[in-house]
């Protein structure tokens, strides 16, 4: 129990061995990404596009802490969910700019981050899964009870503005610039925090604990710093998506929002770089192009969950980078 | 009806005429969206009952004779006022969506008529309660069809007052919705006499009201209104009955009941219920020959007043655009409804408002008791019918900018 | 008349009572996904979508079969163990050697499909389904009214509980299930069918899932959706319970039954968020939950 390694996708992709070779092939697929999103919206509707960007950049965030750090949290749509409301208010009420807005709703996070974390951290395994479910619910009962959040009706028609006050964002094609260069940076710091010695760390910690604690490294911290560094950059897109769709409402920060970020991370291939974004982009757009089937959707989306588990519990980057016998 | 046959015939005799002339661009195509709830607590007001009512006010219509090609597509909204607003968003954008219908959830009919303002397009609510709609937030592509908080507080509190139930205890939702009704009806409640001596917040949703319903008992009310909606309503309901209240001689009030939440009860745990709503499918012979139409199509179930708002509002809006030829500007088109006056059968003659409201009688009924009704569905029985410019909040009370421009 | 905070302590008891009550469907849904948890080491995230099956079956009984509410006390928790007997040999036997995780996630996906089935079907207004006449009716007592249903459950639900308990407890079957809980190797080699202990298990872990579903019937709404909303809280109570633990499952269904009701009559908007505030306290002071023991 005390081994929160335990989850026997993960280690398969993660820890095959990385050689410069690999690297290359990985700064490809950077620079291949950056062309996608440049070109994808003279094709695609940018609206969708941008909805697959905020919760790309979600699940990357959430695998940050998991496929990385080996801890399972039930609760991130707190920090998704809060931090929407509070760019959506700043913006709204107070009248900031959206960068600004932005900011605010992400710094909400990382410091709703921090106390949540400091308490969670404490437990291990499922204990830990739990007690961050239970934070979130506090979380969602204030956000119900909070008269700033407008109850279930939400902070509605929230300005988009102009970015730094000069660049109007009401254009979905100026909304979606912002979006893609926000879950550009976003990805980088993630690939860089994965890649640097702090994520070594991590790495070593999430394979086994008691080794990295008799190396004398101080496990807590490191668990603290990287639940942080998640839940910031969870922040960071709920704050966005409350920009890009003018509205932060109570869908994200409730519990089915976190288990959908861990579907999300699963079906991509958790562990992995680029899994987390292959994962929003497939439960994004099923929730989409499946909205006319109404009822159906659950059972669709039910059954995409049992044959993920079942067949391709290494997602779908995750059975690629098998395959291929290089990490993605 | 009648009265718009022969401009009709007129309309499709000069279109008919055009068709031979250009028969390329004599349609106009019109894609009416549907969008309500098809898998949560709301889908049996709404959900797929709303496409069956919309087609059948599509097939009643005629599109062809009046040079109209009609496309029905619904999605569903989960309740959920991004998911709601994202929808109706790349409908207008991207689908050619003209007009959005039914929005069942009032924090989801606020969103989807906030974009449908921005996109200039055609929004008709149905489904939704917040008397905001046509309130603060009124705009001039949104038109709210059925009911609102404020008909029903009319409705059924004013009522209930004047019937001696002059002391209430309120079981409220504890959301924006909930607290809503219970705001309006307090309101009704002290202007007609009564006096509102406590009230429970329950969260939302609760599946065991035994402990609230016991603290309204032990309040002495003499009503005990329900300021709650869907499940909600339906397990106070049905545990009222089993903790013998209303035998103690305390009677409920359902502030947002639809005749599909009745049926669900039976008439055996509901009787003697008091509500409001605006349509019933047993009310005369052209609500009973649309509810026979719209049973066979849904598995034998009747019509809810949403369902009949659908049907009701799309035969309206095919009318104007009928008239107006062009789907392009949306709050044109809504000019053009508010000034045609509405005739159908299912709601009779009305109006729509400056602000938007939708006026048309509405009824209060009771719910029979086993031994009075004659089948599954024969669930109420008419008090009294309040009509439409006394139920609904008049015109200048609302805060809607459009009235005073 | 004495009052506690301004409640009179005559509403008080009225308000134990009916969080007792509600602490009984509690008790017998965590009961179940304890003992799930502690042989099968499965979260199974299903329970609450097989409980709304137990209403669901017993409705149907009725309606297509007019069986009425005794028979389906046995039959509905028998059809619901049956098929969960399949689905453990057709999907969960699957993941027992892998991480809590695949557990829980294919089990929220059955969830899903079960109830979005039901929902396709028969909608989510809820069927009726009436109090036995053999129940209907209460009892007048000094504080408070008591539907003799409600006191029924309250009998029901103990004494499954305290069925299942001796059971595991003191008869050699039980002897048999906590040891392949503990070593599940070591019972095969004294020749217990292990793989046939666990999905039996399973089937009748969710048989009690059944039953509780069956007890609702009569007053809850019968919908589709019914499940969805109480799981959560039934997760809450396992994990303060300790997880696996049997008794402490029960206890502490009944006692969070019991401190949900008296939130009800103090600040009855956090009713449903408590359990949360409970969890995350009683698992910083004893990390394994109230009744778990350390690992």
């Amino acid at each position: 129990m005390a081994d929160t390694a335990a989850l026997d996708a993960a280690p398969i992709a993660a820890s095959l061995p990385e050689n410069r070779d690999d690297k290359a092939l990985q700064r490809k697929i950077f620079v291949g990404l950056a062309v996608l999103l440049i070109v994808a919206p003279t094709v695609l509707y940018p609206v969708y596009l941008m909805k697959v960007l905020c919760f790309a950049l979600f699940a990357l965030a959430f695998n940050l802490l998991l496929g990385y750090g080996g801890l399972l949290s039930f609760g991130h749509a707190a920090y998704f969910g809060m931090a929407s409301y509070l760019s959506a208010y700043s913006a709204k009420v107070l009248g900031l700019t959206p960068e600004l807005a932005i900011l605010t709703g992400t710094a909400t996070a990382a410091l709703l981050g921090l106390v949540f974390g400091a308490l969670a951290i404490r437990r291990q395994g499922i204990y830990f899964s739990m007690i961050t479910l239970a934070l979130a619910q506090m979380a969602f009962f204030f956000a119900l009870q909070a008269k700033f959040t407008g109850g279930e009706d939400g902070i509605q028609a929230v300005p988009r503005g102009a970015l730094f006050g000069a660049f109007r964002l009401d254009d979905d094609r100026a909304m979606y610039a912002l979006v893609a260069v926000v879950f550009f940076l976003g990805m980088l710091a993630i690939y860089r925090i994965i890649h640097s010695p702090f994520g070594q760390v991590l790495k070593a910690i999430r394979d086994n604990e008691s080794r990295a604690i008799s190396l004398g490294y101080r496990v807590n911290q490191y668990k603290l710093a990287v639940f942080v560094l998640s839940a910031t950059l969870a922040g960071l897109a709920g704050s966005t998506k409350a920009i890009v769709f003018q509205l932060a409402s109570l869908t994200d920060v409730h519990w089915s929002m976190s288990g959908e970020v861990v579907l999300m991370t699963l079906v991509g291939g958790m562990g992995t770089v680029f899994g987390p974004i292959v994962g929003a982009l497939v439960i994004v757009s099923m929730e989409t192009y499946l909205a006319q089937f109404g009822a159906w959707v659950t059972v669709i989306q039910g059954c995409v969950f049992v044959l993920c588990v079942l067949l391709f519990r290494e997602g779908v980057v995750g059975l690629i980078a098998r395959t291929l016998h290089k990490p993605l | 009806m009648n009265g718009r046959l022969p401009l009709a015939a007129l309309a499709a005799a000069f279109l008919a005429g055009a068709a031979l002339i250009s028969p390329a661009s004599a349609q106009t195509a019109v894609k009416i969206g549907i969008l309500g709830d098809r898998s949560g607590a709301y889908s049996d007001i709404s959900g797929e009952g709303s496409v069956v009512a919309a087609r059948l006010a599509v097939e009643d219509f005629k599109p062809e004779q009046h040079g109209l090609k009609v496309e029905i597509v619904s999605a569903d909204h989960q309740n959920k006022p991004d998911v709601g607003a994202a929808i109706a968003r790349q409908w207008y954008d991207r689908d050619n969506v003209d007009m959005i219908t039914d929005g069942v959830t009032s924090s989801v009919a606020l969103a989807i008529s906030q974009v449908t303002k921005e996109k200039n397009k055609v929004f008709i609510d149905t489904g939704a309660g917040t008397a905001d709609l046509t309130g603060p937030q009124c705009s001039p592509n949104t038109i709210h069809w059925v009911y609102d908080t404020v008909a029903l507080a009319n409705g059924t509190g004013g009522a209930m007052v004047k019937r001696g139930g002059n002391t209430w205890f309120f079981l409220t939702a504890d959301y924006v919705f909930g607290q809503t009704l219970q705001r309006d009806t307090t309101a009704v409640i002290t202007k007609n006499g009564g006096k509102v001596v406590g009230s429970v917040k329950t969260p939302f949703p609760t599946a065991d009201f035994s402990s609230f319903l016991l603290q309204a008992q032990s309040s002495g009310a003499k009503v005990i209104g329900l300021a709650n909606a869907g499940a909600d309503t339906i397990n106070s309901i049905k545990q009222a009955g089993e903790f013998g209240i209303t035998e103690g001689g305390q009677s409920l009030a359902g502030l947002l009941v639809f005749s599909s939440d009745v049926h669900s009860l039976g008439t055996k745990v509901a009787q003697g219920l008091v509500l409001t709503e605006p349509f019933y499918w047993d009310l005369n012979d052209q609500t009973r020959a649309f509810s026979d139409r719209f049973s066979k199509q849904m598995k034998g179930s009747k019509p809810t007043s949403n369902h009949a708002g659908v049907y009701s509002d799309v035969l309206h809006y095919l009318k104007a655009v009928a008239e107006t030829k062009s789907v392009a500007d949306g709050a044109a088109t809504v000019a053009k409804m508010k000034a045609m006056p509405t005739d159908d059968p299912l709601f009779g003659k009305g109006v729509i408002r400056a602000d938007g409201r939708k006026i048309h009688d509405m009824y209060l009924f009771e719910v029979k008791k086993p031994a009075e009704s004659k089948g599954e569905w024969d669930l109420y029985k008419k008090l009294e019918t309040i009509p439409g410019d006394q139920v609904f909040r008049p015109l200048g009370e609302g805060n809607c900018p459009l009235v005073k421009g | 008349m004495m009052t506690i905070f301004g409640v009179p302590t005559q509403a008080l008891f009225g308000q134990l009572l009916l969080g007792l009550i509600n602490g009984s469907f509690y008790a017998i849904l965590s009961l179940g996904l304890a003992i799930i948890f502690g042989l099968l080491n499965i979260i199974n995230f299903a329970h609450g979508a097989l409980y709304m099956m137990g209403a669901f079956v017993a409705w149907m009984l009725l309606t297509y079969l007019g069986l009425g509410y005794w028979l389906a006390l046995g039959l509905a928790p028998l059809a619901v163990g049956v098929f969960g007997v399949i689905l453990e040999r057709v999907l969960i036997a699957r993941l027992y050697k892998l991480d809590h995780l695949y557990g829980l996630l294919l089990t929220f996906g059955l969830a899903l499909i079960i109830q979005g089935l039901f929902r396709n079907e028969y909608g989510v207004s809820g069927l009726p389904y009436a109090i036995p006449a053999e129940l209907s009716g209460g009892q007048r007592l000094p504080f408070m009214f008591l539907p003799n249903y409600r006191a029924w459950v309250v009998v029901a639900s103990l004494t499954v509980c305290l069925a299942t308990w001796l059971v595991i407890e003191k008869t050699k079957l039980g002897a048999y299930l906590r040891a392949a809980t503990e070593n599940p190797t070591l019972v095969q080699a004294f020749g217990v069918n292990v793989p046939l202990f666990l999905t039996l298990t399973y089937g009748f872990g969710v048989a009690l899932a059944g039953f509780a579903g069956v007890l609702a019937a009569p007053i809850y709404s019968v919908n589709p959706n019914m499940g969805a909303d109480i799981i959560i809280v039934v997760f809450a109570v396992v994990v303060i319970g300790g997880m696996g633990s049997i008794i402490g499952s029960v206890i502490t269904g009944f006692a969070l039954g019991l401190v949900e009701g008296l939130t009800k009559v103090f600040y009855p908007e956090a009713s449903s968020t408590v359990i949360f505030v409970i969890m995350v306290v009683v698992l910083l002071v004893k990390p394994a939950g109230l009744f778990g023991r350390t690992a």
